[in-house]
């Protein structure tokens, strides 16, 4: 039986394809200005990896921000939903669940069976989600994916005054006319989006063991503050953060089928 | 060539305000018995006002740099300039703004929520009671009585949302220069709906989506100054709205922000013939004024 779950991002499509249970496919690309058609073209990449067809698929079930916008779709679930489900099946013991994508962050805890107890959604405000951290990487005219690394490399805790990505971009700025380290305004960086998260997470609560999800948990700077911050070594990041969200549409899809 | 033409449209600074200086030649600040001075470094722009005898004299608008001393010496600097007066002729300087404690020259420094509502009195008479401070990088509703006196007040300075630096933001993204946001904003047939999104990030992809979707620049700021009108409104309402109100900083200046705040309130703000930007340094002056006067009288 083969089941399938998109996760139709702010930023970007994902999508994994199950065969019994098993990943067999997996792809994802940037949403741009015609999501729709992104979704088709996720569905034919992560198809061509598994060598399957179309007409293979059993059932779809659409999630993320866009999720009414995929084609084809059997069912819709919430990011909530989806994250918790991808994030027991990795984890069995999670009980919190922290989800930072590129517009939207969530906190979910869970309780033994995997199920939604509580859960805090910021999409009000782009300090403590992606866009934080992809502004700051453009201010230090460094790639986002050496963000991380480079904050790795700092040797002192520099506090950001600023909460808003526009003026965290002005101190930023005044940072380098100051000449602080790069490492170190990185650091920065990182500890900044990490507080807003877990100013979030604490609406929760915070029980170990965490899972982290999402495209920013691939930044290892940010989980290195987030670890800090947060004062537990239960902080687990699966493989493949970003599609942990589409995984759960996935299992989701093939328990309906 | 086209291609440079389109290189140079890219590159133009679209946030770019006016900076300005002027000074009084009908006063000879010679024959003055006080000359105070106000300082008003914020994070984006810094001001500076010249009193003889608490007489508006002198004063610049500029944009704050990198350093917060250049930037207080540069404001001052350009006020004085061809008035033969020195930094060290003024009797009293009172530092203000986010920088107030890095203005080298000042004697005190006096926060801007104070300032605001002292130079809000001169500015726009004493029979004004509240004030909304619209700045580059924060927002203040001020409730003050008729000395100018801060009664109550309520900030946002954790969210460019509401703020100057966000509209220059939008300026930039929609390649609209900033002094013609606010008379664009109301050339609308039909007020559309406010921007949705509250984080000016997000608030930019929203916008985006909108010119997509065929909407014109004229449409899209109109949704995003009645956005901010009604981010600022709900400060106002939590410190509680009293006429007469004005509403100074820069964002003053913005009439398309300006009417769609009247028209939550319900009435119009006071106007006045100085420049609303100067409310900060100009009450820190008034302070200057008053401060030499009593430290004169102790002697």
């Amino acid at each position: 039986m083969i089941a399938a779950g998109i996760d139709m991002g702010a930023k970007n499509v994902k999508l994994v394809l199950l065969r019994d249970g098993q990943v067999v496919g997996r792809a994802l690309s940037l949403a741009g200005f015609d999501a729709e058609q992104t979704a088709r073209s996720v569905m034919a990449v992560a198809l061509k990896e598994a060598g399957l067809h179309r007409a293979e698929v059993t059932r779809v079930i659409a999630t993320g921000a866009g999720r009414e916008d995929a084609p084809d779709k059997d069912g819709i679930m919430s990011e909530v939903g989806c994250a918790a489900r991808g994030a027991f099946h990795l984890v069995p013991d999670v009980r919190t669940v922290i989800d930072i994508g590129a517009e939207e962050g969530r906190a979910i805890r869970c309780d033994e069976q995997g199920k939604v107890v509580d859960f805090a959604i910021n999409e009000k405000c782009a300090a403590g989600v992606g866009a934080f951290t992809e502004a700051m990487a453009r201010a230090l005219e460094v790639k986002v994916e050496q963000l991380g690394p480079l904050s790795l490399r700092s040797t002192q805790a520099i506090p950001m005054n600023a909460q808003c990505v526009v003026f965290a971009e002005s101190e930023v700025v005044s940072m380098i006319h100051n000449n602080v380290p790069r490492p170190d305004m990185a650091r920065a960086v990182h500890d900044a989006v990490a507080s807003r998260v877990i100013a979030m997470v604490r609406r929760v609560g915070c029980n170990p063991p965490v899972v982290l999800l999402g495209g920013v948990a691939n930044n290892t700077g940010f989980v290195d503050s987030l670890r800090r911050g947060l004062e537990t070594e239960r902080l687990h990041v699966p493989e493949n953060p970003e599609f942990v969200v589409a995984l759960g549409a996935a299992l989701a899809a093939a328990s309906q089928a | 060539m086209p291609t440079d033409t389109h290189t140079t449209e890219q590159h133009k600074e679209y946030w770019r305000w006016q900076e300005n200086h002027w000074h009084d030649e009908s006063i000879d600040w010679r024959e003055g018995a006080i000359l105070s001075a106000g300082v008003d470094v914020g994070s984006v722009s810094s001001q500076a006002v010249v009193m003889v005898d608490g007489r508006l004299y002198a004063w610049s608008s500029r944009r704050t740099g990198s350093n917060s001393p250049n930037s207080a010496r540069d404001a001052m600097t350009w006020a004085q300039e061809h008035t033969g007066m020195q930094v060290q002729d003024i009797h009293f300087i009172v530092g203000t703004g986010y920088g107030r404690v890095n203005v080298p020259f000042a004697h005190k420094a006096i926060t801007e929520i104070h300032c605001h509502a002292r130079g809000a009195n001169f500015m726009y008479g004493n029979q004004v009671r509240t004030i909304l401070d619209m700045g580059g990088q924060d927002c203040k509703a001020i409730r003050c009585d008729d000395k100018g006196k801060v009664v109550a007040f309520q900030m946002n300075d954790k969210c460019a949302a509401g703020t100057g630096r966000g509209m220059e933001v939008f300026a930039d993204l929609l390649q609209v220069p900033i002094d013609q946001v606010g008379p664009m904003s109301l050339d609308v047939e039909q007020e559309p709906p406010p921007v949705s999104t509250t984080c000016v990030v997000f608030a930019k992809s929203e916008a985006s989506g909108l010119l997509r979707q065929g909407w014109a620049k004229e449409k899209v700021l109109a949704a995003y100054c009645s956005a901010m009108a009604h981010r600022v409104f709900a400060l106002l309402d939590r410190v509680g709205v009293e006429r007469e109100f004005a509403i100074t900083g820069g964002i003053a200046k913005n009439t398309g922000v300006v009417k769609r705040i009247e028209r939550e309130l319900g009435f119009e703000s006071i106007k006045s013939g100085i420049d609303s930007q100067l409310a900060g340094a100009l009450g820190a002056a008034l302070f200057g004024h008053a401060l030499e006067q009593r430290q004169r009288a102790k002697r």
